[in-house]
């Protein structure tokens, strides 16, 4: 049913270098990374603690030395503390997509817009894109890396941009429609919001012309993909990237479909036992880590990205010899991503203290019944805030419900449960149960 | 003038109503009186007994939120008619009725209501300023019992 054939092109040379050419290239400009972040106070700190100059760095086998950073780094160096270039040098700025908290800021130079785009490039063309074609991009535009960082790399490739930006479904699918769209850009579960539309409006496949997505910003499921690609006659690629180490364009799939390719001229991509830090055979799931090389205004080093894949180093059957991740099945923190916005379960006790007389006892059940996540916040109810009147149960439900909206920016569903009838735990507490598939 | 009631959270679970039951029968407690609330998710059992305090504790030692709540039992005329000039009286002294249930039984021509006011105080001072009965603990479960 999908016509649309792939043709196999690759974008750059680099992502066809033997494995010695790939490491003398990583090593090089590991090197240079290792003095561009002497620029900066918390690296410099963080080297000397570790009694590390940057003459100990000489390869790829040196990396091991260096010290990782973590999200909690990025925020105490809030907003521009990870800045290694004067700030007159920066062209452009993106946040991470915490809702509340503090967030981390990134900036780029000229240069690594440039970079940026190109490494973005390189997936879409992995995946299909063509300069005859045009690509609507349903992703946010704003301090989110996805819109801007897409949008500059369909315009590398040659191609042409329908900036719609995300939401007001029926006009993406008259634009679709209407304008002849090739190929489309969003998170799959806005894609899955995009397919019912069309589908209960009637509209068959052939009123659009679209013939491949490029998904990106959540983890999803194969599962999800088949359903995408039946309901809606295209073909779905994954793409993987996050802000902290460029945004879109870390790696992302080739028309095989087995595995997103890495940038490995861009980054050093390591895959760890998020407990005892140690790398992972490959093929094993580990905590991915990344080092950026070419980047000038936010270098960072062997940052810890809390999610979960494996890396698969073969190479591949359409030529590349970058080594490839899995999907992102999980997080080595209780990070959750509800309707693509990143949630902690500490958010829900934080927002469960500004309600007076609730328990600090909660569970969060996630699911994906049909086509969009739901949660549910089970909270114990306590002497305290039950009241013999429905209406002010109903109120106590109003204001959990209103608290974790303030801090989320998400709504759940609350259901008040029985004092003692959630799990209690010794040790670490598991608040979160994930009923959505993984893979 | 005021009586206490037992309110009890029951979360929406098969078996927890009898779970309830079974935790008050076995200690002899009788339940005069109940009503019951609920939504799709949870309900609000409202009980009268007379060992009320024993029964609160009781029933938090098994697992349940329970709270002593106010409410007033009224004599009313069991006739068309005998409901609505109560909320008549409330009504023009602006207060709201949050829930009401009957009692189970009748004292000849009248029947005993009870209820639970947006401002108890104020509710009790109406009804006697017009002439009703408010019934008292002791009278209620002489009653119940006799």
């Amino acid at each position: 049913m999908n016509s649309f054939v792939v043709e196999n092109r690759i974008w750059d040379k680099e992502e066809t270098l033997s494995r010695n050419e790939m490491t003398a290239l990583q090593g090089a400009k590991l090197r240079e990374t290792v003095e561009r972040v002497q620029n900066v106070p918390f690296y410099k700190e963080a080297f000397s603690e570790a009694g590390i100059t940057p003459e100990k760095i000489q390869t790829l086998d040196d990396l091991h030395r260096l010290p990782f950073t973590t999200k909690t780094d990025l925020r105490e160096q809030y907003p521009l503390r990870m800045l290694a270039v004067d700030r007159a040098e920066v062209a452009r700025y993106h946040g991470s997509s915490g809702t509340t908290g503090t967030p981390t800021m990134v900036a780029y130079t000229q240069n690594d817009l440039k970079v940026w785009a190109n490494l973005c490039a390189r997936f879409l063309t992995g995946g299909g894109l063509l300069p005859k074609h045009s690509v609507q991009i349903a992703f946010g535009y704003g301090l989110f890396t996805g819109g801007f960082g897409l949008h500059y790399g369909v315009e590398r490739v040659g191609a042409s941009v329908i900036p719609a930006a995300a939401g007001n479904t029926p006009k993406q699918v008259m634009l679709m429609m209407d304008m002849q769209v090739d190929a489309l850009v969003c998170t799959p579960s806005y894609a899955l919001t995009i397919s019912e539309f069309i589908i209960q409006n009637d509209i068959p496949h052939n009123a659009l012309n679209l013939k491949y997505a490029h998904f990106g910003g959540e983890p999803w499921t194969e599962g999800m993909r088949t359903r995408i690609e039946d309901e809606m006659g295209i073909l779905c690629f994954n793409n993987y990237g996050l802000s902290e180490v460029i945004g879109p364009g870390v790696s992302g799939e080739c028309a095989v479909r087995d595995g997103m390719h890495i940038s490995e001229d861009a980054f050093i991509v390591e895959c760890i036992n998020p407990d005892t830090l140690e790398p992972v055979p490959p093929g094993e799931e580990g905590e991915l880590v990344f080092t950026s090389l070419c980047k000038e205004a936010m270098p960072i080093i062997r940052y810890r990205t809390r999610d979960i894949a494996s890396l698969n180093p073969e190479p591949c059957a359409c030529g590349r010899t970058t080594v490839r991740m899995s999907r992102v099945t999980g997080r080595s923190d209780d990070m959750l991503i509800i309707k693509g916005v990143n949630v902690y379960p500490s958010q829900i006790e934080q927002a469960l203290l500004r309600v007076e007389g609730t328990a600090p006892h909660y569970l969060i059940e996630v699911d994906r019944p049909d086509r969009t996540d739901v949660a549910t916040v089970k909270v114990e109810m306590t002497e305290e805030s039950f009241s013999s009147s429905m209406k002010e149960m109903q109120e106590l439900k109003d204001k959990i419900d209103r608290a974790i909206q303030g801090i989320t920016g998400l709504r759940m569903n609350i259901e008040l449960v029985s004092p003692n009838s959630l799990e209690r735990f010794v040790g670490k507490a598991q608040r979160v149960t994930d009923h959505r598939e993984k893979t | 003038m005021k009586l206490k009631q037992l309110s009890v959270f029951l979360e929406n679970k098969p078996g927890r109503l009898r779970e309830l039951c079974a935790v008050l029968a076995e200690n002899g407690i009788n339940i005069i009186t109940l009503s019951l609330a609920d939504t799709e998710q949870f309900g609000i059992l409202r009980l009268i007994v007379k060992k009320h305090d024993q029964a609160k504790e009781l029933l938090e030692k098994n697992g349940f939120v329970a709270k002593l709540t106010d409410v007033v039992a009224v004599e009313v005329m069991d006739e068309p008619g005998g409901l609505s000039s109560i909320l008549k009286i409330e009504e023009e002294s602006g207060i709201s009725v949050e829930y009401m249930y009957a009692f189970t039984i009748k004292s000849g021509e009248k029947a005993v209501l009870l209820f639970r006011f947006d401002d108890m105080d104020k509710a009790v001072d109406a009804l006697q300023k017009a002439g009703l009965n408010i019934l008292g603990s002791v009278e209620l479960y002489q009653r119940a019992e006799g």
